[in-house]
């Protein structure tokens, strides 16, 4: 199976508040100086298509829309973990780009690197969690769609996949080719690299094709929607710490929350 | 017909209070469009009857109703072919859809299908000359961003609890029966099963919820939490690594990736409090944290904090709790 898995790179999500920092005048997010990673999910996606190509075969393309100047060690770990190319569409712009905008993008370099059975992403980037980018290449590579899915299993022309869902689990049973968006579970831990890994990563071809040379995609979602402002919220602590012993302060909150009719 | 329409994918009865947060966001914008809200209304059995007059009584002018065995149980191909269908002869202005399992998938693609502007994810709407103001939590729930949509039809859709359900304003409703024909066979997704994994008080609409972190150890630290939450009436959430771990049901946790909820209580047990959990729970009336770290951010949220080891503390928390409630 030809899988092809989108990477998006983003600021550490995970770095301390006082690391985090918005441009007030662009509403952009300041990246220098930040450790750059792959999105959260994204990493597990790309466990999910190494799994499938560990047991069935075929190839496993990463692909990454963004500036190809600080695309780095952060994707030679998706070649290291055992990718067998990169394609970086290189567009200074591309980790400000919003909805169908990007997607629209990425479909036109999906169109480009041909054969595929399936495409994975990450069922929500990290920094604009904006959970579109699996629906809309589905309906622009006419794919079949599902998203939130953790577990994937390839069974004879289709997949059996099961995608978190407010009540539990949905088994759902996919055509190819088809778009998948992937969700953490503790069978798709993303594989640590081993330094022969990280030495052959090195020998892997990466395209670097220039964004300008994407066909633009008709039906441009982005268009009509502009960002006003992002700001962060202030918080005011307001916190009442209930003081003395384990067996005090439990009998403190006990009588609290009975004061507050929540007993 | 112009004017707003919301998507309620409802496989029962039971499902309509959820629809009816986004029936109080059309409403707000509507104030000032003056042209009427609409509902796409799916599902199937009997229940639909009943969430038709639901939706008059809140406001909905006008109910697409369909009606078909394949609209329930996420089967999100069946949803979208028939609002598709639906929206297309009806066109509104703006389409809002619950970012629930099946809306956080319909929404994009019908956007594509429609040809129209999208949002999604959004926590807050309103109208602002002719234009939609909405808001959206963005890294993490560190940011909020707010947009500007001009561009009509637009979809946008809507974080789950993020919108009260609105006070009832009946009117005079027009219901219109959509036929659509859907084969199973030809559906390039199809659920087979759906595995439920409720607790015994669903987090969606508990009052209570005592939620576990990592530093909870492990699915023992579970069951002294579910005791807890046992004495006050509640529900058991937990945080991501739980989760991930498989020390709890995925289905259990809450924060950016997993559910919002806004009970009237929310214990939060050994998290730190980053900020993709709090963006599912700040919402809560009164937070309590028991964290043996006094620096952990989630006292910056909290109104009443413990400092100490939650072993220690629930113990007796359970058995005071049951003192005062008396037998
Ligand atoms: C894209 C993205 C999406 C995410 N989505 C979510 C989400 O939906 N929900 C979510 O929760 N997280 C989410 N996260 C993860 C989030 O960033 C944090 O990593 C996570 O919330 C941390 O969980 P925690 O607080 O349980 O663990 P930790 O941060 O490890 O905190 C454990 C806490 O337990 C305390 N502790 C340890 N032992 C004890 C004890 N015996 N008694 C009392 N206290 C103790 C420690 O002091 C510490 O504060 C997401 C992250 C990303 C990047
Ligand atoms: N600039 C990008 N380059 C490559 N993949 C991306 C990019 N933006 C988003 N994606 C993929 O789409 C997923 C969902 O992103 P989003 O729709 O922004 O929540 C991410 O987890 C990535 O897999």
């Amino acid at each position: 199976m030809d899988i092809i898995v989108c990477l998006k790179q983003v600021v550490d999500p995970e770095l301390p508040q006082t690391e985090f920092a918005i441009e007030p005048a662009t509403g952009r997010q300041v990246r220098e100086g930040r450790p750059l990673v792959i999105s959260t999910y994204d990493e597990n996606a790309l466990e999910v298509a190494l799994q499938l190509k560990d047991r069935g075969g075929g190839k496993v393309t990463v692909l990454t829309l963004g500036p190809q100047a600080v695309i780095s060690d952060a994707f030679r770990l998706a070649l290291a973990m055992g990718a067998d190319e990169m394609v970086v569409v290189d567009d200074p712009r591309g980790p400000d780009r919003l909805g169908g905008e990007k997607a629209a993008i990425l479909a036109a370099a999906i169109r480009r690197i041909g054969r595929f059975d399936l495409v994975l992403t990450g069922c929500e980037s990290a920094d604009w969690t904006e959970r579109v980018v699996a629906p809309v290449l589905a309906e622009a590579l006419s794919a079949a769609c599902v998203t939130f899915v953790s577990r994937v299993e390839a069974a004879d022309g289709t997949l059996m996949v099961r995608r978190m869902a407010d009540e539990g689990f949905h088994r759902v049973e996919v055509r190819l080719p088809a778009v998948l968006s992937v969700a953490s579970d503790e069978s798709n831990r993303p594989r640590l690299p081993k330094l022969k890994d990280i030495l052959a990563a090195k020998r892997k071809p990466v395209h670097v094709w220039p964004v300008a040379d994407m066909p633009a995609a008709p039906g441009d979602l982005a268009a009509g929607v502009e960002v006003r402002e992002v700001v962060i919220p202030q918080r005011t602590t307001r916190c009442e710490f209930l003081e003395g012993e384990s067996a005090e302060q439990a009998a403190a909150l006990a009588q609290r929350l009975r004061d507050l009719k929540l007993l | 017909m112009p004017g707003i329409c919301v998507v309620a994918t409802v496989p029962d009865a039971a499902a309509i209070p959820s629809s009816l947060e986004l029936v109080g966001g059309a409403r707000a914008l509507d104030a000032s469009h003056g042209a009427g809200v609409s509902a796409v209304l799916m599902g199937t059995g009997p229940g639909l009857r009943e969430a038709t007059d639901e939706l008059h009584r809140h406001g909905v002018a006008t109910v697409y109703r369909c009606a078909h065995p394949l609209l329930t149980s996420g089967q999100v191909d069946a949803f979208l072919l028939a609002t598709e269908q639906v929206l297309r002869a009806a066109t509104p202005q703006v389409v809002l859809i619950r970012a629930d399992t099946v809306g956080r998938e319909l929404a994009p693609r019908l956007a594509v299908r429609l040809g129209a502007a999208l949002v999604t994810e959004c926590v807050e709407l309103a109208a602002e000359n002719g234009a939609i103001v909405a808001r959206r939590q963005t890294y993490g729930g560190r940011a909020l961003a707010t947009l500007v949509v001009t561009r009509r039809p637009a979809v946008l859709s809507v974080k789950p609890h993020s919108l009260e359900v609105p006070e009832p304003a009946p009117v005079p409703g027009r219901v219109e029966d959509v036929a659509v024909s859907i084969d199973a066979d030809t559906l390039p997704a199809r659920v087979c099963e759906v595995l439920r994994e409720e607790a015994e008080v669903g987090l969606d609409d508990a009052q209570v919820v005592v939620s576990g972190g990592r530093g909870v150890g492990g699915p023992e630290g579970f069951a002294l939490l579910k005791e807890l939450a046992a004495v006050l009436g509640g529900a058991v959430g937990a945080s991501r690594p739980p989760a991930d771990e498989g020390w709890v049901p995925i289905s259990w946790q809450i924060g950016q990736t997993g559910k919002t909820v806004r009970p009237a209580l929310y214990i939060a047990v050994a998290i730190s409090g980053a900020t993709q959990h709090v963006a599912g729970m700040s919402g809560s009336r009164t937070i309590v944290a028991i964290n043996r770290d006094p620096n952990a951010p989630i006292f910056s949220v909290a109104h009443l904090g413990i400092v100490g080891d939650y072993r220690a503390i629930v113990p007796p928390l359970v058995a005071r709790i049951k003192e005062l409630k008396g037998p």
